[in-house]
């Protein structure tokens, strides 16, 4: 009973939040919408008997991913975004089909799968069968995935290390010149 | 004959308000306490007006808070505003839930057994829930910061999401150490794991580690960036006043207590006393409990103190030094120290 209400309220929640993301026009306010998402669905990975999940999902997500997004667009300067209203207006078109198309998709298979995930649901979520998926069947996968992380950190690195070289003097200088510089300024 | 679904409920309910209850006045004595602290260390007297020792001044401020105008500045994003003394104070609450502060005890209730075990949630995914809870304490800062419409603010609360995502790494891996070394993310088996010998013993890097990150998480001096004083004006709780300026304080000292209590639980023994000097002694268990719950809070004590200490005693860290200590030193360590306790764990 209790389980059957929270569900629907965490599923309301999550919606609510999910189309705040997007018809919020300030940035700042998408990112909180996103964190109210991401609450309620961990809220539903509880619901499930999957805690592991739901933590890690708050943790990783709403805890690290969002507030590096609120970080950058904070940077940024939010008041250009909001002055322009019709920046995204033929996004629609491009948009509405994919949303349509996804939604289809993933209700199909929901549709099709549900009966059996609700017997397994029980027993998946926990940090010990987790574990031992993680280190037993899939453990290629998971060996990959962390290849896959390096090489993104490696990319991310050399496109910093890249742009310093740009901004940076062609040559260094000399003391000799620097001062030869300096007073050439002063005899302006 | 009572339910125990009912006694269940009603014992967790009574855990939660004690709990609850023991850190907001904590947060007091802790008000208190950084007060006489930093006069004895700085040659002063401190707060000696409000009652015998100055013992009443916590509750003179929290009065004074409560009758100061509340003060909204026009330019504010007014619901971001008023949200984030709130986001700030429910994670620093809701951590405190998963530490067991004490053994556990029966007793009868009518006819039903009931037991009652000292933490309020012995969870499946246990100290995880802390990482979780606590990465999003960073929320309150930066919407509070994003809110005031201030320069100043704006600065502490970019400052507070970088600091508080650096840190929860090597914190995160400080942690993985001490579970690599229980093999259990319940907190009743670390703790139950430190009966015979204390896990600092075994993880000096680790607990090194954890309490710099602490001191960063928790936005206290050497690492107080957000909010410094000298060159931010108060950071990101520049514009609030009254109540909910001292929302941000309450939330900071939560922090601390809840900080200190975790790294009494993960490296110290928890409430256990060293020595096995508690089993030796035979005493009835009621005499026991009330020792396990008193070894807790001298350990906790001592960690807040710890806190105080070093805030009067050391500088401020240069944000960029901030920056470098956490990700030059103490994530390279950190990554030394998994490796380390695995090759320990693999020799032994």
């Amino acid at each position: 009973m209790i389980a059957t209400a929270l569900f629907y309220i965490f599923a309301a929640l999550a919606t609510l939040g999910a189309v705040m993301v997007v018809a919020q026009r300030n940035p700042v306010y998408s990112a909180l919408y996103l964190v109210l998402t991401l609450f309620a669905l961990a809220g539903e990975y509880v619901l499930l008997m999957a805690h592991f999940i739901a933590i890690v999902h708050v943790a990783v997500y709403a805890g690290a991913i969002v507030v590096l997004f609120l970080f950058v667009i904070m940077l940024l300067n939010v008041r250009l975004e909001e002055r322009a209203p019709d920046a995204f207006r033929y996004m629609i078109f491009a948009g509405l089909p994919m949303a349509v198309i996804l939604f289809v998709e993933m209700g199909y298979f929901a549709f099709r799968g549900f009966q059996q995930a609700m017997v397994q649901s029980t027993q998946v979520g926990l940090v010990e069968r987790i574990g031992q998926a993680l280190f037993s069947q899939y453990v290629l996968p998971f060996e990959v995935a962390s290849i896959l992380l390096l090489v993104a950190m490696l990319g991310a690195l050399y496109l910093s290390k890249r742009k310093l070289e740009i901004v940076a003097f062609k040559k260094p200088r000399s003391k000799k010149e620097r001062l030869k510089e300096m007073m050439y300024e002063e005899d302006q | 004959m009572v339910n125990s679904a009912t006694v269940e409920f009603v014992v967790s309910a009574v855990k939660v308000f004690i709990v609850v209850n023991v850190i907001l006045l904590l947060v007091m004595v802790m008000i208190l306490a950084e007060r006489k602290i930093s006069a004895f260390i700085q040659d002063r007297h401190g707060p000696n007006r409000v009652g015998p020792w100055g013992i009443l001044q916590p509750i003179a401020d929290g009065i004074k808070f409560l009758f100061k105008e509340d003060v909204i500045p026009y330019h504010v994003d007014r619901f971001l505003y008023l949200l984030a003394p709130a986001i700030i104070l429910v994670p620093s609450l809701m951590t405190f839930a998963i530490i067991p502060f004490g053994s556990s005890f029966s007793f009868y209730w009518g006819d039903t057994p009931v037991h009652v075990r000292l933490q309020i949630a012995d969870l499946n995914i246990g100290i995880l829930y802390f990482v979780g809870i606590a990465s999003l304490a960073v929320y309150g800062l930066v919407i509070g910061g994003y809110a005031s419409n201030n320069k100043y603010s704006m600065l502490g609360g970019l400052r507070s999401s970088a600091q508080m995502i650096s840190y929860e790494i090597p914190m995160g891996l400080a942690i993985v150490s001490v579970v690599m070394l229980t093999g259990s993310l319940r907190l009743s088996d670390i703790v139950a794991e430190q009966q015979h010998m204390w896990n600092v013993v075994r993880q000096p890097l680790g607990f090194l580690i954890f309490l710099v990150a602490a001191f960063a998480e928790t936005n206290r001096l050497p690492f107080d960036l957000p909010e410094a004083e000298q060159e931010l004006v108060g950071g990101y709780h520049t514009e609030y006043s009254s109540m909910k300026f001292s929302a941000f304080f309450i939330a900071e000292y939560a922090n601390m207590i809840t900080s200190s209590a975790l790294i009494t639980t993960l490296f110290f023994g928890g409430y256990h006393l060293p020595f096995g000097i508690l089993e030796a002694l035979q005493l009835p268990i009621v005499w026991e409990v009330i020792v396990h719950i008193l070894t807790f809070s001298i350990k906790t004590a001592f960690f807040l103190f710890v806190y105080l200490w070093v805030r009067w005693t050391l500088p401020r860290f240069r944000y960029d030094q901030l920056m470098s200590l956490g990700w030059k030193s103490l994530l390279p360590l950190s990554l030394v120290n998994v490796v380390l306790t695995g090759i320990g764990i693999a020799m032994f």
